[in-house]
């Protein structure tokens, strides 16, 4: 028992079930497959860009500009699907990955080539991702009744009883466990955040890790695009406007550290998963709109220290190197 | 060790009978690490107006020392007395309090603030209403360097100075803390000779006023020019200590260096081969100028050196992590083109790092990761990674190697010292490599890991491995070495066979002392 509460998915499992438990006694049905289902379909868009954020991550970088490249892909692809609706949702859909891994390959680049640090990178681009789609909307919103029927059905179809957004979910999940642990770019990943020197060292081009890193966030962040203009049937310039936040608290909940080089796949699933259970059940079991938000603040900032000091621990032996170190020095 | 302690029975002299009274003293001091002890009942006195020269060895215990003193580290053992009075330095507040003040190879002072800021950080003059006294910071600052005859505006910015000029002001903020006791780390290290005459007269000042100096160098000349008593430091002891007058060099070149080592080192009788890699002219923009070896199958290259010689630049480079100036490798007879650190692993050069936890090891990822690291190409199936093969890989070597670890997927950070070596040596014969250039392959592990290290090396040799090894220990360069070169400053200062190889040579060599 001790030995599965060491592992932190195992941990964050049990926590999110406990805290399913607790709120279904508040609100009857909370517990219940459909609503459950409903609160994964409501969670697919932050696990799809918590997974990318995960990649930039893992790198001992972070990619602040996926909200804003979300926003700009979303309105491109909203406002090409009103002014060309015979367009087939495929290509619209390769347009919004192809945008958004255009935009994550700028940041990829600057901080490549320019060896500019990521978090003023992406800091800079987040402000000009969002200024693009103000351009290019003009200010303008594009409404549901602009759009497509199937720019708008397609996610919401159920296929063996989940919505196509849910599969998509599932399916990238999938896909960035295979890319993370069966391709040697995954393990570029981990050892230029693990370790940076040793990975030069090992023959590994962190620049081009970082940028491939950068590139795979703004991809799906780009297809995240598409999906959330579809999924609330608007696309305007704010939308999902702080959401990078949510995708950074996802990975640090789900221990993947800042620092780079540690993390799991369902580490960062189960991250996402446990602020959409928050999100869902603080309006149902009635908590008053304006302290949800504090709410979910201290939640986050609780898991995090949770998580600081189980990496504490685990580095105990690392700080003890280094005093030694010290001394040959 | 047993020939440590043959020599040391003869070799401490009684210490200096001076009739004034040491201001400080350190008795038995001992410091322990995780599997090293970096000092061993140490014992020495610093008498007022004297120089006492500290010398040693790379990782003698010379920093360690200094690191006590200054209140950084707490000994484990053994008193440190100051005007006789036994004190503790809680921390280096508490040092400076005392009156200790050090001078580093690097002064540790701040570039974007004044001379006059660095002068008085954290003792500035306070007006009556409690804020900077600006006025008297800077005329202080004046009168200060004024006293060491240097004319530095106090109010230009640090980054300005030349690195001499930097010495000036950490020697001004010695004696602004009114300290009695300087310690001056290798303090001409970046110097020129004028600049080192000006330092000397400047030091010849501090003796007049009673200070007490621990003056830690590589350079006889130095140590002889400006020092009265003299403290020899070996493997953490003090082997040796006395009036410098009374000692010529050679017998201080005997304490530094004094051990036995054909006893601690057997050498493995290996049959050298043909020519395998040759450096031709290999030059640094900055590091290093015109080296040139050739190394055969089955030797062992020793590359020796002090500290900033330029000798794990050179390797670095050999190994593409930086590009050379100028220069040509040739392995097998075929020009070699090294770019980047994987091109040099394809070719079958590989480098052992000495920093292990910097250079060598992901310390999250798990043992059989790191392992594979540079092997993936091997390892992976048409571009899938396969942990089946990392498995048997890590496997094979870690059964070679002895390495002891519960399992080989925990993560590298939770070994000890000696099994992360094996690790990154296993990692780097992983790749099944030509030539192997290993950076202070014994650095900081204990006894029982350097042996079995060592007698690694001598396998991989037999197997017809070509090996460069970088130490800055001696008994290890003559133990395992066929052929030692020395650098110096960038330079080759030398090439010895195993044949004309002595301790005393080497030294020589290295520091430049004829």
């Amino acid at each position: 028992m001790n030995r599965l509460l060491k592992n932190r998915e195992i941990l964050l499992t049990i926590i999110i079930a406990l805290m399913i438990a607790g709120f279904s006694t508040r609100a009857p049905g909370f517990a219940e497959p459909g609503n459950l289902a409903n609160i994964f379909n409501d969670t697919s868009i932050l696990i799809i860009l918590a997974l990318g954020q995960m990649t930039v991550i893992l790198t001992k970088s972070i990619d602040l500009s996926v909200a804003a490249n979300l926003a700009f892909t979303g309105m491109a692809v909203a406002m090409t699907n009103a002014a060309y609706p015979d367009l087939p949702l495929a290509l619209l859909i390769v347009m919004a990955i192809g945008i958004g891994a255009f935009l994550g390959a700028i940041n990829g680049y600057l901080v490549w080539a320019l060896r500019i640090p990521p978090i003023v990178v992406t800091l800079g681009t987040l402000t000009i991702y969002r200024g693009m789609a103000f351009v290019l909307s003009g200010g303008g919103w594009v409404n549901a009744h602009q759009m497509g029927p199937t720019f708008l059905n397609i996610p919401r179809m159920p296929v063996l009883g989940l919505p196509i957004l849910s599969w998509i979910a599932i399916l990238i999940v999938l896909g960035a466990w295979f890319v993370l642990n069966r391709l040697p770019f995954g393990r570029a990943a981990y050892a230029s955040g693990g370790n940076p020197t040793a990975a030069i060292y090992a023959g590994i081009d962190i620049g081009w890790t970082k940028f491939l890193a950068f590139v795979v966030s703004g991809a799906l962040a780009g297809l995240s695009g598409y999906l959330w203009v579809s999924r609330y049937a608007v696309a305007y310039v704010d939308i999902a406007a702080g959401f990078e936040l949510d995708t950074v608290a996802a990975c640090v909940i789900g221990g993947i550290s800042i620092a780079g080089g540690i993390g799991s796949v369902a580490g960062a699933v189960l991250g996402a998963l446990f602020l959409g259970v928050i999100k869902n059940a603080l309006p149902v079991i009635g908590i008053s709109p304006f302290a949800q938000m504090a709410i979910s603040g201290i939640v986050i900032v609780l898991a995090v220290v949770f998580n600081a000091r189980a990496e504490r621990k685990a580095g105990r032996i690392i700080l003890r190197d280094r005093g030694a170190r010290e001394v040959s020095a | 060790m047993n020939g440590v302690t043959k020599i040391q029975d003869r070799s401490p002299q009684p210490a200096p009978t001076t009739e004034a009274m040491p201001i400080l003293e350190m008795r038995g001091i001992s410091q322990i690490f995780p599997g090293v002890k970096a000092l061993d009942g140490v014992s020495i006195k610093l008498y007022p107006g004297q120089v006492t020269a500290l010398i040693g060895e790379n990782g003698a215990g010379k920093s360690t020392l200094v690191k006590i003193l200054t209140g950084i580290y707490r000994p484990n053992e053994g008193e440190i007395l100051i005007d006789g009075v036994p004190t503790t330095f809680a921390s280096a507040q508490a040092a400076i309090d005392a009156g200790v003040t050090a001078i580093h190879q690097e002064t540790v002072l701040f570039d974007e603030l004044s001379v006059a800021e660095n002068i008085f950080l954290g003792h500035a003059p306070r007006t009556r209403f409690g804020t900077i006294d600006w006025r008297k910071i800077n005329s202080g600052a004046k009168a200060l360097m004024l006293q060491l005859e240097s004319e530095i505006d106090p109010t230009i910015r640090l980054r300005d100075l030349s690195i001499a000029q930097r010495h000036l002001v950490a020697i001004a903020r010695a004696l602004s803390v009114e300290a009695r006791i300087v310690i001056m780390d290798e303090p001409t290290a970046a110097l020129s000779r004028k600049e080192i005459d000006d330092l000397f007269r400047i030091v010849e000042g501090l003796k007049r006023r009673g200070k007490a100096i621990l003056f830690i160098s590589h350079k006889f000349d130095e140590v002889y020019e400006i020092a009265e008593n003299f403290v020899v430091f070996r493997d953490g002891r003090a082997v040796g200590q006395g009036r410098l007058k009374q000692t010529p060099q050679d017998e201080i070149v005997r304490l530094m260096v004094g051990r036995d080592v054909k006893d601690v080192f057997p050498k493995v009788e290996v049959a050298i081969g043909a020519p395998v890699f040759r450096v031709e002219n290999y030059c640094h923009p900055t590091e290093f100028r015109d080296i040139s070896f050739e190394l055969r199958r089955g030797e062992i290259l020793g590359l020796y050196g002090l500290i900033g010689a330029g000798r794990s630049e050179l390797c670095q480079s050999l190994f593409g992590v930086t590009r050379p100036s100028s220069g040509q490798l040739v392995l097998e007879g075929k020009p070699l083109d090294i770019r980047s650190s994987g091109d040099a692993i394809r070719a079958g050069i590989v480098y052992v790092p000495e920093e292990r936890g910097r250079h060598g090891l992901a310390l999250p990822m798990p043992i059989f990761q790191n392992m594979s690291l540079p092997s993936l190409g091997k390892t992976s199936r048409s571009g899938f990674l396969k942990a089946a093969n990392e498995l048997a890989l890590a496997r094979k070597y870690a059964e070679r190697l002895d390495l002891r670890a519960a399992a080989l997927s925990v993560p590298v950070g939770t070994l000890s010292g000696g099994n992360q070596q094996k690790v990154v040596i296993g990692k780097w014969l992983a790749t099944q490599p030509k030539v192997i250039i290993l950076d202070e392959p014994t650095k900081g592990i204990d006894i029982g890991s350097k042996a079995a290290v060592h007698a690694f090396i001598g396998e991989l040799a037999a197997e017809g491995l070509s090996i460069v090894m970088v130490s800055s220990e001696l008994p290890e360069i003559l133990g395992m070495s066929d052929r030692v070169m020395v650098m110096r400053e960038g330079l080759a200062a030398g090439m010895f066979e195993r044949e004309a190889l002595s301790a005393e040579a080497l030294v020589r060599a290295a520091t430049g002392n004829q």
